[in-house]
């Protein structure tokens, strides 16, 4: 498994090479989102009965950074990697599948955990942030930014260009994470947009990730974790599966 | 001779389009082996075949005796490949990018063979620079020294040498040629039939696809005429004797006739002086590989 050591330390030292637009820039425009809305809504907006809007809106900020930037981190490497032609530089060595997955997926997941580490640990600064059951935060940090590390991955499998990643994250990735709940509680929502809202696996991660904090949830967080668990073996085994075929990698 | 490439009728189609008609050819341990082919002969089909970057529709490839794909890893461990494009990944140094591809080859603590080859390819001094910084032709030389790292005893370099400039073709042959000689396998694919004519012992050529030459360069030459004789006649008509012996007749009066041994010359004049023929011009040309690749490749043309 070197071959994949050595894949993984290559992709964790090119997002660290340009740390400022990789880490530090995302957890700024969090920390925008933060105090413009919290600014605005704080007086208006109680979700949960006895929390503020800006304590209630600081793990969704967390979860969408830690997506977003999972996403980012393995779509943007192969992407890039496809255009330029860098990409035979890991075609041609003898790795399988399963090592070329763990190393982009990894790599992107340490990225989008640092960022929301980061997010957190500077909000902290503002706002007093309870724990209640942290077990939840973690399993649903990590199992979020593997699903969108993989996701990613197949973004960049499938894009050609970067308009094609451009549609893909702003059509799919995007409405999915900011339709999840992340600035306000799907229970506010009207009916048929309750259940739609359902629908999405991204309400599972921020429901159970926000439960580990506040100890409440718009959902039993068993049931999250059911939801978002099967749909991480269900991308992860399509990306292994596009990997093994070589599917626009190996013609 | 044991066998380091053992191409089985591949193919490859993609849709409509055939790339490779069931191409069958084998390379030898220790070979210096060309692979001649106009722009879109499916030269760089084949040798991504063998590399793994392309999957064959039918047929087999070994490497040193490992299938591609169903023992890809010692395949590809036995291989070390030269892409044609310049490809490099501008986040990193010359150094780092040699470290990194030892690394994908399972292999740890490789300084003191980087070393070696940056000193046989001259570049050592931009070790440390970045990928970004090279010229065109260092970015190239970079790229043989990635194919290298895993010491392969099959080396494959596609077109090393477009666009390079003089100086650096000969260090790359140099270092080849020395690769080489320690009992590496070469396989090369180029443009420059000079180059292939001086380094290769044994050549393909392929066509749309298809093999249409394999043979040892020496008899390649030799099959295709020793050299031409280029005659302006007049007063008579070419006796029928020679006109077995015409390659082409580009003009009505200026005829090049196939000469295979330079004794020849004689008895071919003798033939056109008995015929009345009066000899306007005369010019005898040399065969060279460029002589077989056109003639080959216009006898293959479908």
């Amino acid at each position: 498994m070197s071959g994949f050591r050595t894949l993984l330390y290559k992709e964790l030292l090119r997002f660290s090479k340009v740390g400022f637009q990789t880490v530090a820039a995302p957890i700024l425009s969090a920390l925008l989102y933060l105090l413009i809305f919290g600014h605005v809504l704080e007086d208006r907006v109680e979700v949960f009965e006895g929390v503020g809007y800006t304590s209630f809106l600081v793990p969704g900020l967390v979860m969408m950074s830690l997506l977003q930037n999972s996403f980012a981190n393995t779509s943007s490497s192969l992407v890039q990697s496809k255009v330029t032609g860098n990409i035979v530089f890991v075609l041609l060595p003898p790795m399988s599948s399963l090592e070329i997955y763990l190393a982009y997926v990894l790599a992107a997941m340490v990225r989008g955990l640092a960022v929301a580490a980061g997010v957190l640990l500077v909000t902290t600064w503002f706002i007093d942030l309870r724990v209640a059951e942290p077990g939840w935060i973690l399993g649903f940090a990590l199992l979020g930014s593997a699903i969108l590390a993989t996701m990613g991955l197949v973004a960049g499998i499938w894009a050609d260009k970067f308009d094609q990643m451009a549609a893909f994250q702003n059509f799919i990735i995007m409405p999915l994470t900011f339709l999840a709940g992340v600035f306000y509680s799907v229970k506010s929502l009207p009916g048929f947009w309750q259940d739609l809202s359902h629908l999405n696996p991204f309400f599972y991660m921020v429901d159970g990730f926000r439960r580990g904090f506040f100890g409440v949830s718009d959902v039993d967080p068993w049931l999250s974790l059911v939801v978002v668990g099967g749909s991480f073996g269900l991308v992860a085994a399509f990306a292994l599966a596009l990997l093994s075929r070589g599917y626009k990698l190996r013609y | 001779m044991s066998i380091a490439i053992d191409i089985d009728s591949v193919a490859k189609r993609y849709g409509s389009f055939t790339a490779l008609h069931g191409v069958s050819l084998q390379v030898h341990e220790g070979e210096f082996f060309g692979l001649l082919g106009p722009n879109g002969a499916g030269k760089t089909t084949l040798i991504s075949t063998i590399a793994g970057l392309v999957r064959a529709s039918a047929g087999t490839v070994r490497v040193m005796g490992h299938d591609v794909v169903a023992d890809y890893r010692a395949a590809r461990a036995a291989l070390g490949v030269v892409p044609q494009e310049i490809v490099f990944d501008p986040f990193f140094t010359v150094r780092e990018t040699l470290r990194l591809t030892s690394g994908y080859y399972g292999i740890r603590r490789n300084d003191d063979w980087i070393d070696e080859i940056l000193d046989g390819l001259d570049l050592a001094s931009k070790a440390d620079e970045n990928m970004r910084a090279l010229s065109g032709g260092m970015k190239r030389r970079v790229l043989v020294a990635q194919a290298l790292v895993h010491r392969p005893p099959v080396i494959v370099l596609d077109e090393p040498t477009a666009g390079v400039d003089v100086e650096l073709r000969h260090t790359l042959w140099q270092f080849v040629r020395r690769l080489n000689e320690k009992g590496h396998t070469i396989v090369l694919t180029t443009h420059y039939l000079e180059e292939a004519q001086e380094f290769c012992g044994r050549i393909a050529m392929l066509n749309q696809g298809r093999l249409v030459a394999l043979e040892a360069t020496r008899e390649l030459l030799r099959s295709f005429s020793a050299g031409r004789l280029v005659l302006r006649i007049s007063g008579a008509p070419l006796p029928s004797p020679l006109e077995s012996l015409v390659i082409e007749s580009p003009e009505r009066d200026r005829i090049a006739l196939r000469v295979e041994r330079y004794d020849a010359v004689e008895p071919m004049l003798a033939t056109l002086r008995e015929a009345g023929c009066r000899i306007e011009e005369m010019e005898l040309l040399h065969a060279d590989l460029e002589d077989v690749f056109v003639s080959i490749m216009k006898e293959s043309r479908v």
